[in-house]
């Protein structure tokens, strides 16, 4: 396998470097590298990796609501649940099965919140959501998305690595590995977290497994440095450092002309990347400059962490070129055990938390002209069950994992908008119409960003490895 | 469920055969595909049989058939997961067609229609089969076609065995020791390793390169041995040493050094998956590290290979196994487990064992056994059905699984054992032996003290009077009744918390003590005298008043006190401490409270309260009384409860047996002159109590005792919630044969793993030896040597090593050396453009290895250039610096806070290891998260490699140190200082320029800062932060 070094090496340029040549710092660099890796980084276009097909999107900007939101309070009405709510649900649905928290024969459980007709399309969406109502002819629901996990950290790992065991790619990994960064001075796949926690699967969410590092989500933090180690310790300023970095470069081009190897000049063009970011990514993270009929419309508030700043940042990002940019804000679990986990109390927090935010993103794409480009995907790890958990007789209303149906809504990229697909049984517990696997959604994914799942592999352990494992269907019905 | 473990191979299965043509997309071949050597011959010389031959019969005409199929169509439609649903080993299968019977793909009769037929024929490339290797044969396909027109006979009941090229691979043959070859230029080669070599770069017709520096060399076989930089004095001494074996002088002493253990287990501990935490969502904190100390420690013993092998998979089942061994089997125990609320327990159990058939393969077979979990390897000769056997072998040790999340019992957990160290082994001794003497002393046993005895007895008994209370109130609600003998017995509610408010009118005046007995009753738990279910309370305040002013107490003392539970605990002003009675309950028991001064005051109302605000629910008292006396100076006598007081009152010679015992036995408890000993006893037990919880648990495997031969069921697409059938403990058939004389249990399969049979277990050892040295095994695919791995690079080499360390007893070491010490390996990593670009990666070893450390020595060569380094060996993993925010988990509030002293500054393998948010800075270095078994890492470049020793507090800190050590040790001239620096950094001297560079860097430093206090120190700290940063620092040259 003589091209596996000279694909992480080339991995590594491309992934960092596109387009270097041209950037803030173009000149230092053409002074500091060698002739050879200069061509290759000045030359773009020669290190980007070609999609296999047309993309549609660019970029991905993935809305991860961890915890697993209630798609039957959200996105899903069943009428003839709420019709029959406390009923004893019915034995052929849980014969088999294997829930997370219920017991015994549990009670179907209506959702307490009014639906409503919303925009052109017609789309269904609970009063839960406001904002999100507003723009709903740009988007598109799947209410039948099933996954293979009902626990939290294996199914968050599997709807972001097609796997449930922690240690594979992430589909971000997958994705800049597959088409490298367009961005200058910032990496290919960005995290930004909010809410209650991290997620549930940890850092295994945004992992690149046995893919090289680079690919791994950086997460840009919301409280002290935005990107770890990013500012220079006390008492070296700006000057200080660049003095620093060209002393280290004319050292590390002795030692290259010494031994000749090539690895130097790769690490002379990382540092320079690194002094970039250094100003590139707290001007990144500086919402202050935004105008405030743009704070208004995210309800954003500079330097606060919060699920909207996020939103706004991740638009940000994808104007910089970023390619995969996700999001993850945790808190949706409402089990019911106590008031503030329940569907009437937890629930409406949690919307508000994130409605505002994920609606003013889609509208402030499409006002740029970005949402062409850019897929937005919004969604939890697993939906919630029909049925009341009363968890120890909990008198809270609330639902346990339901990994058989659930709803997951995408726009832009490609993505028709205003368009439901899928359909789940009377009471909401099977899809029974166009089922969509994570599998197949992760398939239509890369095929809307022009990667086709069957070919994006990466040999390891002696196989091929791909994000959708041995199946993936796209879901022709959701392309525009 | 959906199978979801390992099979893909890059395609989807889903277009059906039979709905021809079936693409829909153009798809990209895999590269480096290589059908096997094996079957392209036999197609070739099928072809060669099969020319000019005519008019065959049916019974000809299979078996022209079946090599066909064979060889060119079973490796993928065949098994139980067949590519498009068809299979062509088996006749029903095969004329039921593909989607698993949908469409037909043989119309006997008919080739014209038959897709089987038809795909051999086409010239797209992505239609035609067989899909990824040369077309067959014109003559073969014709006999195909022959075939089906003549009706396509197949004889009923035989079924076609794929033919696996791979039975015929390299690596499942045992090596031999291969004749060393002949090379040009003998001279050059210093040891066997070196004719190998040699030989392929003559052949090559590439020039070896000349031998690094002293200095290049010592820096290189430091870091290769022991993970560290040499000092420069050590540089110096090499440099110095004119002897001929200098450098095998210092092989040996880096060999023989305690850290050679740290730096060879980074590479065991990532197989090993390693961690300090469980993984996924709580990610909850687990002891591990006693085993990774076994590690360092059995490398540095040198232990054989085997040997350390059969320790960590079945170390308990040893005869007599020691702590140690028993501490190896922990290997094992490094798996993840979600801990969340709904997990599937027994699935859980299943995952585990998938990962430890997994991780087993990977290490002793480096072979991907994984891809057999869901169905048969797609490519390697290993069955489904012998992936599950293997996992019988590891189902019998032993596990809970309690599955009821929603009420908060759901477990799995395995044994731990408690591993002391000698120290912390003979200091437990030493403490339980003063407690057995002191408890001899004390015990009914020891002889009678007499003398004192008697004269105690002699004293004047102390007159109580009995304090009658009327009223008495139970705060918490409990039922409070006053008994004949003054005594309160509590009944009804038992709050968890209570208070017990007594109010007395006595006449009696001159009041200097108070007692409070605690007496047993039949009524309460235990016998009492607490309402715990134990007998036990907690009295935590004891007052009282006369009227509304409290009365000052001087001193407490009981007959009887709970071990850190003193009666003085009642009166002082602290709630949370307190009186109590275990081991003592059920007995009456006596405490006396002294006022400060007596009471002079004439008839009058006392309220007592007496309080139980423990933290231990429902320890209040079941039944007790109050008395007062006017006596001063109140001895022992004074806490004499009625029953033992009444024992007293009958003279010596009428007591019976008994009354003697208990009169003995009281005294003996409350003997003044047994004090010193009941303290010894106290603080004894206080230690003892205090080591025990310091003693660190191992995680260990423990087989379940039984009979039967180990056994599991067979998951079908390797999905737990489809068991199929059962199968029993057994080793592939590939491999060398299961001894006769194990037994079918873990120890057997460690003993077979370990055998001088096994074709894989030492190619792949001395692989990975090589790649951690060299960067890149003779096997690249250091995890797997199946038939997709990447071939040898030098095949003999590789045999000849592996049959070394066998004969040379496993050991490791030995092994090492012979590498290190070789030509090959000391040669100048440094090579012209030209040369470079003959053999980039270095495939051919012209030149000597280069390239970037890994993340634990990126941390530990800036510890040690500049001085911080802590170099203490094993325990507990520390907390180094790190970032505020990298922790925090759901549903676990565990923080992260940071060592102290020398334990900020140890080597990068003891840093604490979270799996779901690891170590940033290692993170980027490609540390990996330690979730799955991990043969070689990957080695990026990148800008947060960069910013993390730019600019990571952690690495500042180190910058700032070697300043002071550059300042300290340097002299006092710039250029000494600088050319220190770069010595310890490096290793090497500095060239002029490169100590122009420094000193302009310093220069411009000190201009900007001017004449400010501490302005040179902090120049120097840039220039050490940029020497830290430099790429041959952070490389191994």
């Amino acid at each position: 396998m003589s091209a596996e070094r000279e694909r992480l090496v080339e991995i590594t340029r491309r992934h960092f470097f596109r387009r270097s040549g041209l950037g803030i710092g173009s000149v230092a660099l053409a002074s500091l590298l060698d002739e050879r890796l200069f061509a290759q980084a000045a030359g773009g276009e020669v290190l980007a990796r070609a999609p296999h097909h047309p993309p549609r999107a660019r970029n991905v900007i993935y809305l991860f609501m961890a915890g697993a939101p209630s798609q039957i309070d959200l996105f899903d009405p069943k009428p003839r649940l709420a019709a029959r709510n406390g009923e004893p649900c019915p034995e052929e649905f849980l014969k088999g099965e294997r829930f997370a928290f219920i017991k015994g024969v549990p009670r179907l459980l209506g959702s307490p919140y009014a639906f409503e007709r919303r925009g052109a399309s017609g789309a269904e969406i609970s009063e839960l959501l406001p904002r999100l109502a507003a723009v709903a002819d740009d988007l598109a629901f799947v209410r039948s998305v099933r996954t293979d996990e009902f626990n939290h950290a294996p199914a968050q790992v599997f709807m972001n690595t097609g796997h449930g065991r922690a240690g594979r790619p992430s589909m971000g990994a997958w994705l800049t590995y597959g088409l490298g960064s367009e961005g200058r001075d910032l990496p290919g796949f960005v995290v930004l977290i909010s809410g209650d926690a991290r997620p549930d699967g940890g850092n295994s969410c945004w992992g690149c497994g046995f893919l090289p590092s680079v690919y791994q989500g950086v997460e840009f933090r919301s409280a002290g440095d935005p990107v770890l180690f990013l500012s220079d310790p006390e008492g070296i300023d700006r000057p200080s450092r660049r003095r620093a970095l060209d002393a280290i470069a004319a050292l590390n081009r002795l030692r290259r002309a010494e031994t000749g190897d090539p690895e130097i000049d790769t690490r002379i063009a990382s540092y320079e990347m690194a002094y970039r970011m250094q100003t590139s990514v707290p001007e990144l993270m500086d919402l202050s400059k935004e105008p405030p009929e743009v704070h208004a419309l995210y309800g954003t508030s500079p330097g606060k962490a919060s699920f909207a700043n996020n939103c706004l940042l991740a638009r940000r990002l994808v104007e910089r070129g970023v390619r995969f940019v996700q999001l993850f804000h945790r808190g949706w679990d409402h089990h019911g055990e106590s008031k503030a986990s329940s569907i009437t109390d937890g629930l409406p927090r949690l919307c508000k938390e994130t409605d505002q935010g994920a609606a003013a993103l889609v509208e402030d794409l499409k006002r740029r002209g970005l949402l062409e480009s850019t897929l937005v995907v919004w969604g939890g790890e697993f939906g919630r069950t029909p049925m009341n958990e009363a968890r120890g007789g909990s008198k809270f209303l609330g639902r346990d994992h339901h990994p058989r149906a659930f709803t997951v809504w995408l726009a832009g990229g490609g993505v028709k908008p205003g368009i439901t697909i899928g359909a789940t049984d009377e009471i909401g517990y099977n899809a029974v119409q166009d089922p969509v696997h994570v599998n197949d959604l992760h398939a239509t994914i890369l095929h809307l960003l022009g990667l086709d799942h069957a070919r994006l592999t990466f040999r390891s352990q002696g196989r091929d490895f791909r994000l959708t494992d041995v199946a993936g269907e796209v879901v022709g019905k959701l392309l525009a | 469920m959906k199978g979801d473990g390992p099979g893909a191979h890059g395609r989807s299965e889903r277009p059906p055969l039979g709905s021809f043509p079936v693409h829909r997309r153009p798809r990209k071949p895999i590269s480096n595909r290589r059908i096997g050597a094996a079957s392209v011959a036999a197609l070739c010389g099928l072809s060669l049989l099969g020319a000019g031959q005519g008019g065959s019969t049916p019974v000809d005409r299979w078996r022209e058939i079946a090599p066909i199929l064979r060889t060119g169509c079973l490796e993928c439609h065949s098994g139980n997961d067949p590519k498009a649903g068809l299979r062509l080993d088996r006749r029903d299968a095969a004329f039921a067609g593909s989607g698993n019977g949908k469409f037909k793909v043989i119309r006997p009769g008919s080739a014209s229609t038959s897709p089987l037929y038809l795909r051999l024929l086409s010239e797209d490339p992505e239609v035609r089969m067989p899909k990824r290797s040369a077309a067959l044969p014109a003559e073969a396909i014709e006999k195909v076609r022959a075939w089906i027109d003549e009706g396509a006979k197949w004889p009923a009941g035989l079924v076609l065995e794929r033919e696996r090229a791979s039975r015929d691979h390299w690596a499942y043959r045992k090596p031999e020791r291969p004749a060393l070859p002949q090379v040009r230029e003998e001279s050059r080669a210093r040891n066997p390793i070196d004719r190998f070599v040699l030989a392929r770069l003559e052949k090559e017709g590439l020039e070896p390169s000349p031998e690094a520096n002293r200095a290049t060399l010592l820096r290189r076989v430091s870091l290769d041995l022991v993970g560290l930089p040499p000092s420069p004095e050590e540089v110096a001494a090499f440099e110095a040493d004119g002897s001929p074996d200098a450098y095998e002088k210092q092989v040996d002493r880096l060999l023989g050094s305690p850290h050679f253990g740290e730096r060879w287990a980074r590479p065991w501990l990532d197989l090993a998956r390693y961690a300090d935490t469980d993984g996924y969502e709580k990610d909850l904190r687990r002891t591990a590290w006693k085993w990774r100390d076994w590690v360092i420690r059995a490398l540095n013993e040198d232990m054989p290979f085997d040997r350390f092998t059969v320790e960590q998979v079945a170390g308990d089942m040893l005869p007599d196994a020691t702590l140690d061994q028993r501490i190896a089997s922990g290997f094992h125990r490094n798996t993840l487990h979600n801990r969340e609320g709904g997990v599937d327990q027994d699935e859980a159990r299943y995952l585990v064992l998938v990962d430890r058939v997994a991780t087993t393969g990977t290490v002793w077979l480096g072979t991907t056994l994984a891809c057999a979990q869901c169905h048969d390897h797609k490519y390697d000769p290993f069955t489904q059905k012998e992936f599950h056997q293997l996992l019988a072998f590891f189902e019998t040790t032993e596990y809970e699984a309690i599955g009821d999340a929603s009420v908060g019992e759901a477990k799995y957990t395995e044994p731990s054992l408690e591993a002391p160290t000698m120290e912390e082994e003979a200091r437990r001794a030493a403490l339980r032996l003063e407690i057995e003497e002191a408890r001899r002393m004390l015990g009914p046993g020891s002889p009678p003290l007499e003398a004192e005895q008697a004269a105690w007895e002699k004293e004047p008994p102390v007159d109580w009077t009995v304090l009658v209370p009327e009223p008495v109130r139970s705060e918490g609600g409990a039922t409070l009744s006053v008994l004949d003998d003054g005594s309160v017995l509590a009944s009804g509610a038992n709050p968890d918390s209570d208070a017990h408010c007594v109010t007395v009118r006595t006449r009696l005046q001159g009041i200097t003590s108070f007692r409070l007995e605690m007496l047993p009753d039949p009524s309460l738990p235990s016998k009492g005298p607490g309402r715990a279910y134990n007998g036990n309370l907690v009295l935590t305040g004891f007052g009282v008043r006369a009227g509304e002013e409290p009365l000052p107490l001087s001193a407490a003392r009981a007959d009887h006190e709970q071990d850190r539970f003193p009666v003085a605990g009642a009166i002082d002003s602290d709630p949370a401490t307190g009186w109590a009675l275990l081991e003592e309950t059920g007995k009456p028991h006596v405490a006396v409270f002294e006022l400060a001064s007596p009471l002079e005051r004439e008839e009058g109302t006392l309220v007592f309260t007496l309080e139980y605000r423990s933290r231990y629910a429902e320890h209040a008292a079941g039944r007790f009384r109050l008395s007062a006396t006017r006596a001063k100076n109140l001895r022992a006598r004074a806490l004499v409860p009625e029953g033992i007081e009444a024992i007293l009152r009958i003279p010596r010679g009428e007591r019976t047996l008994d009354q003697a015992v208990s009169i003995a036995a009281f005294h003996r408890s409350n003997a003044p002159c047994l004090d010193p000993v009941r303290e010894r006893l106290r603080r004894a037990r206080k230690d003892l109590e205090a080591l025990e919880a310091s003693i660190p648990r191992a995680l260990v495997m423990s087989e379940r005792p039984s009979h039967e031969r180990p056994a599991t069921l067979l998951r079908v697409r390797g999905s737990f919630v489809n068991p199929g059938e059962r199968v029993y403990a057994g080793t592939p058939s590939i491999l060398h044969a299961f001894p006769r004389t194990e037994m079918p249990n873990r120890l057997g399969l460690a003993r077979w793993l370990a055998s001088a049979e096994n074709p894989l277990v030492a190619r792949v050892t001395v692989n990975r030896l090589w790649q951690e040295i060299f960067g890149r095994g003779i096997v690249e695919t250091s995890e797997d040597f199946g038939t997709r791995g990447s071939p040898p690079t030098h095949p003999e080499l590789l045999d000849w090593l592996a049959v070394e360390f066998v004969e040379r007893g496993w050991s490791v070491k030995a092994i090492l050396r012979e590498v290190v010490t070789s030509a090959t390996y000391r040669q100048s990593s440094a090579a012209s453009r030209e040369r470079r670009e003959r053999d980039p990666e270095n495939r051919l070893l012209a030149r000597g290895p280069r390239f970037r450390l890994e993340a634990e020595a990126v941390r530990d060569v800036a510890l040690e250039a500049s001085g911080l380094l802590d170099r203490r060996i094993g325990g507990p993993s520390v907390f180094p610096y790190q970032p505020p925010g990298i922790w925090r988990l759901p549903y676990n509030d565990d923080r992260w806070v940071e060592s102290e002293g020398g334990d900020r500054h140890r080597r990068g393998l003891y840093t604490f290891w979270r799996r779901s948010a690891p170590y940033p800075s290692m993170a980027a270095y490609d540390a990996g998260s330690r979730e799955a078994c991990l043969s070689r890492r990957p080695r990026t470049n990148t800008p947060l490699q960069a910013l993390a020793v730019l600019n990571d507090p952690a690495f500042f800190e180190a910058a700032r140190a070697l300043a002071g050590r550059m300042i300290a040790e340097g002299g006092e001239g710039p250029e000494g200082r600088a050319t220190r620096g770069f010595r310890l950094c490096t290793g090497r001297s500095p060239e002029p320029e490169e100590v122009r560079i420094l000193l302009d860097l310093l220069g411009d430093e000190r201009a900007r800062a001017g004449g400010k206090d501490g302005a040179d120190r902090a120049a120097w700290t840039i220039v050490a932060n940029a020497l830290l940063n430099l790429d041959e620092t952070l490389t191994k040259e």
